[in-house]
């Protein structure tokens, strides 16, 4: 298997959860699931450029991604538990406050 | 062809389009379907099929943690967010114009990176198999190594991460009761000796046996 294997699987998961992201007008937690998604392409071409390159820093990147979704699905998962408290609901159109 | 397949070589690229098979198809079903919790179950599936890959690509520490905390704990809490809240699945009204604007941008980054791929990068990243390491290797001691000399100090600065994400997901989702009686440290230490806190009564002690009560 050669690197750009890996690397055309990593853009076709990418590419799948942006579509995710848009198609998706029901449910918060489908879009932090895409987002999780999204991260997981970019670990997968940074594990592959780390192996066929034999450098370590790729791997130990991964590590620090790894941290920070982890923080971000519990701080974003707390957001949503907020949300659906106050709204009862957790549609996408109806979050529209902002007016953005 | 039985010798192909069965040889260590033609055994590995079998496994890896197995398991880009799957993780395509997981990652599909995790943003059509529509109810969440076959959502989440897929993503775990997606998640899983990842790591195997990532088995393949001799990253053996990186593939046990993304199960590890990954299938785990991120989507053991996914699943019990979902469960704990009462979701209601509306009907579908057909596709609106941000999903077909949505496939477009999507098609389009999609074939920006098979241009990418396909032609400008073919002479810059290395072609050909991924070079073993030797028997008796150790991943889980290479990244150790790397992670604790190296790159210590974004090592402590991820533990200061998870402990604002720790703190900042339990105050969001605090509620506080008016219904139970509790100390208020402020106006505790704001007391003064002059507040006449203690009052002194005098009165007259009682005598005999005219309290009454028993008898």
């Amino acid at each position: 298997m050669s690197l750009t294997h890996y690397l055309v699987l990593a853009g076709v998961l990418f590419v799948i959860s942006i579509a995710g992201i848009f198609i998706n007008r029901r449910n918060i937690l489908i879009l932090l699931m895409s987002i999780e998604l999204m991260l997981l392409a970019v670990n997968i071409n940074f594990i592959a450029f780390s192996s066929f390159l034999h450098d370590i820093g790729g791997q130990v990147f991964v590590f620090f991604i790894l941290t920070v979704a982890a923080a971000e699905a519990a701080i974003g998962l707390a957001i949503l538990v907020v949300i659906f408290r106050q709204r009862q609901s957790l549609e996408v159109d109806n979050l529209n406050e902002l007016k953005g | 062809m039985f010798e192909f397949i069965f040889s260590p070589h033609g055994y590995q690229i079998i496994l890896f389009y197995v398991y880009a098979a799957i993780l395509i198809a997981a990652a599909l079903a995790v943003v059509t379907m529509r109810n969440s919790i076959y959502s989440a179950l897929f993503l775990i599936l997606a998640f899983f099929s990842a790591a195997a890959l990532w088995m393949l690509l001799e990253a053996e520490f990186l593939a046990l943690t993304l199960v590890l905390v990954y299938v785990g704990a991120v989507m053991v809490l996914f699943l019990f967010v979902i469960m704990m809240l009462d979701i209601k699945v509306k009907a579908k009204s057909g596709m609106s114009n941000y999903t077909k604007m949505g496939l477009f941008i999507a098609l389009l980054m999609a074939l920006e990176m098979i241009m990418l791929l396909g032609k400008k990068l073919t002479s810059v990243i290395p072609q050909g198999e991924i070079i073993k390491h030797a028997e008796g290797h150790s991943n889980v001691k290479e990244v150790a190594s790397s992670l604790y000399t190296q790159y210590v100090l974004p090592f402590e600065l991820a533990s200061i991460i998870l402990l604002v994400a720790l703190v900042t997901a339990i105050l969001l989702t605090l509620r506080s009761r008016n219904d139970y009686k509790r100390v208020d440290p402020e106006s505790q230490v704001h007391v003064k000796a002059t507040d006449n806190r203690m009052k002194i009564v005098k009165m007259k002690a009682q005598k005999g046996n005219d309290i009454g009560g028993e008898s």
